[in-house]
């Protein structure tokens, strides 16, 4: 019995130690060492913690950080104010519309990444689709790709599934009986949604929130493929540190930093949201 | 003054020909009810007879078809439930359970626009009223069921509504439980004097706590009275068999009278009032028929094919030669006999002419 219980539990902690340790401690052992020119561009022979030091003191790497952590928050709060009527449409929605509405709110996973950040390339261009509509209607062509709003509209397009669902499962758990129980004692609907829906789905919120915001703040591609050359993002500092100046300790101590942050960033709202609760 | 005068001889709530349909299922079927002011009137029925589409649709919660929903001279027709002077007490309760148990009473005061002080003496003075001072504080997960009842309770009644509703209150109570609040909503309506409707398929509540009983069959109420006028004259097999046990037989009376062939047996029995000639069932009571007694009046006999020992009362079923089986209830306030009728015997029945229930459906 207890042999067999190990067993089972055996198969997670390999995959934790192996996919997620691990690669923790080999980032930080370069992070730790120093760089050198051979192959693999680094040594442990002196470990030191000035890569740690410099990329907490430099400006370049704590204005990246910085403006990496807006674009994250302005792209999740973008998200819950279109994730969140999304998700009560379709919590709402009937039993026929409701499989429908969550096939189409996941639909863009079909289809590569890649593909619809190019996509949208297209539709941004100077001559793209959105561009060339406008110019029907006697609209001069307006810049939108490599921008901020060209970045955002990629950032918040990706990620919205991952506020939805969350969104989704949470208040579709509603018990309807609750905001009839709200009507009922004279709350007309919008108040029975400050006063009920919307407290009762604010673990969702959290979930989505957290989902949205982590992998946006070291997002690197969409940055990359839609924004300008000014938002250089930390997901941007550390690929340029690794592939262009061939640094991997200070590219290590930079995917540290980033780590510390986003560890304790979510942490923060982790520990804010249970003493809510509780 | 003579408007002021009509208005309170008024009923409190007058349904008239509400329908309700949901797709090809009727709910509610041309149903008509009236309800008195202060009284306590219980909708009983079977699961999909209507009866919670009735209350739902007094609260607001569902659209009828057809018909009309006067509550003390307001339309209700047209106004969405928050602004209908009536409550519910829903039967999962529905509290609110990120609010504590003071604002989850506390509620529809605040949304009637109630000062906070005010809402506050209210809230304490509900949480007195149904014996929980001191939980205010307390969310409802920590409450136990029958105290979040309570809550769902003076939630609904804090608002002070014209009307309150009540879906199966009881039902999510444990049986020693469920008694002793059912004394104490009753005595809580009689000294509130609010108009309560209660939901309920439990024929024993309604009994026991109805002020006038409405039995409800496929959307309609197939008879409405006091408790003793429902069970003692019941005006249908339905209401009956639903509303406590009934041995029915079919019996014909040949002419006007107190004389009615049972078909089965061909047997004539004496009823306490006339019978309109033509064919009837006889239904009787199985606490008011006994055995033994062979110089009774009305007499059947018969073999013991069951015997089923309920604590306060005894019933025997009774084989008769046409197979026809009729059940005996004896009350055992004087403990079990030593003359008890064993499987198999042969006993005979017999039961006074004014135990006969005569029905024409």
């Amino acid at each position: 019995m207890n042999r067999g219980r190990a067993l089972v539990l055996a198969v997670p902690w390999a995959w934790l130690l192996l996919l997620l340790l691990a690669p923790c401690v080999i980032v930080l052992v370069i992070a730790l060492s120093e760089s050198v020119d051979r192959v693999p561009p680094y040594s442990f022979a002196h470990p030191s913690l000035d890569n740690l030091a410099l990329v907490a003191t430099d400006p370049l790497y704590r204005d990246a950080l910085l403006l990496s952590l807006k674009v994250a928050g302005v792209s999740t709060l973008i998200c819950l104010l279109a994730g969140y009527p999304m998700a009560l449409a379709i919590a709402r929605s009937g039993e026929r519309w409701r499989a429908l509405l969550l096939l189409l709110a996941m639909l863009p996973f079909w289809t590569g990444f890649l593909m619809r950040i190019n996509a949208w390339i297209g539709l941004l261009q100077d001559d793209g689709w959105i561009n060339t509509v406008l110019g029907g209607f006697g609209v001069a062509p307006l810049r939108l790709l490599y921008t901020d709003a060209a970045m955002y509209i990629g950032i918040v397009y990706t990620y919205l599934p991952f506020m939805v669902l969350p969104l989704y499962a949470r208040l579709s758990q509603l018990e309807a009986a609750l905001l009839e129980a709200a009507a009922d004692l004279g709350a007309p609907p919008w108040r029975a949604f400050l006063r009920v829906t919307l407290p009762l789905s604010l673990p969702g919120v959290w979930a989505g929130a957290l989902l949205v915001f982590i992998p946006a703040v070291g997002e690197y591609v969409i940055p990359e493929l839609l924004g300008g050359p000014q938002a250089q993002l930390i997901g941007r500092v550390l690929w340029g540190e690794f592939f262009q100046n061939r640094d991997w300790p200070t590219a290590a101590a930079v995917a540290v930093a980033l780590l510390v942050v986003l560890l304790v960033v979510p942490g923060a709202v982790f520990s804010f949201v249970r003493r809510r609760v509780t | 003054m003579g408007a002021l005068q009509g208005r309170t001889l008024s009923p409190l709530l007058t349904v008239s020909g509400l329908t309700v349909r949901f797709g090809a299922t009727v709910a509610l079927d041309g149903l008509d009810l009236s309800v008195e002011r202060g009284e306590l009137f219980v909708l009983l029925g079977g699961s999909g007879s209507g009866k919670t589409t009735l209350l739902r649709a007094v609260g607001g919660f569902v659209q009828p078809q057809a018909g009309r929903i006067v509550l003390d001279g307001t339309d209700l027709g047209a106004l969405p439930p928050h602004r209908r002077k009536v409550n519910t007490m829903f039967q999962s309760y529905a509290l609110f359970p990120h609010m504590s148990v003071a604002a989850n009473i506390g509620f529809g005061l605040r949304m009637r626009g109630l000062a906070r002080a005010e809402t506050d003496a209210r809230v304490s003075e509900m949480l007195e009223l149904v014996s929980l001072a001191g939980f205010g504080a307390r969310m409802p997960a920590q409450l136990s069921g029958g105290q979040q009842q309570r809550v769902a309770l003076a939630r609904s009644l804090a608002p002070r509504p014209a009307l309150l509703l009540l879906d199966e209150p009881l039902s999510a109570l444990d049986r020693n439980l469920r008694r002793d609040t059912r004394e104490e909503l009753v005595r809580l309506q009689r000294r509130l004097g609010i108009a309560f409707i209660l939901v309920t398929h439990d024929q024993e509540e309604a009994l026991t706590m109805a002020s006038r009983i409405g039995v409800m069959c496929n959307g309609k109420l197939a008879q409405v009275g006091s408790p003793a006028e429902v069970y003692e004259r019941p005006n249908s097999r339905y209401v009956a068999e639903f509303l406590g046990a009934a041995n029915i037989l079919p019996a014909i009376a040949h002419a006007s009278g107190t004389r009615l062939e049972l078909s089965g047996s061909g047997i004539t029995v004496c009823t306490a009032t006339p019978v309109a000639a033509g064919p009837a069932l006889l239904a009787i009571r199985p606490e008011r028929m006994r055995l033994g007694e062979t110089d009774a009046p009305n007499a059947l006999h018969g073999v013991v094919v069951d015997r089923a020992y309920a604590g306060e009362t005894l019933t025997h079923s009774v084989r008769l030669a046409d197979g026809t089986v009729l059940r005996v209830t004896r009350s055992l306030r004087d403990g079990l006999g030593e003359a008890e009728a064993g499987m198999g015997e042969r006993v005979t029945l017999s039961w006074r002419p004014d135990a006969c229930i005569v029905l024409t459906e």
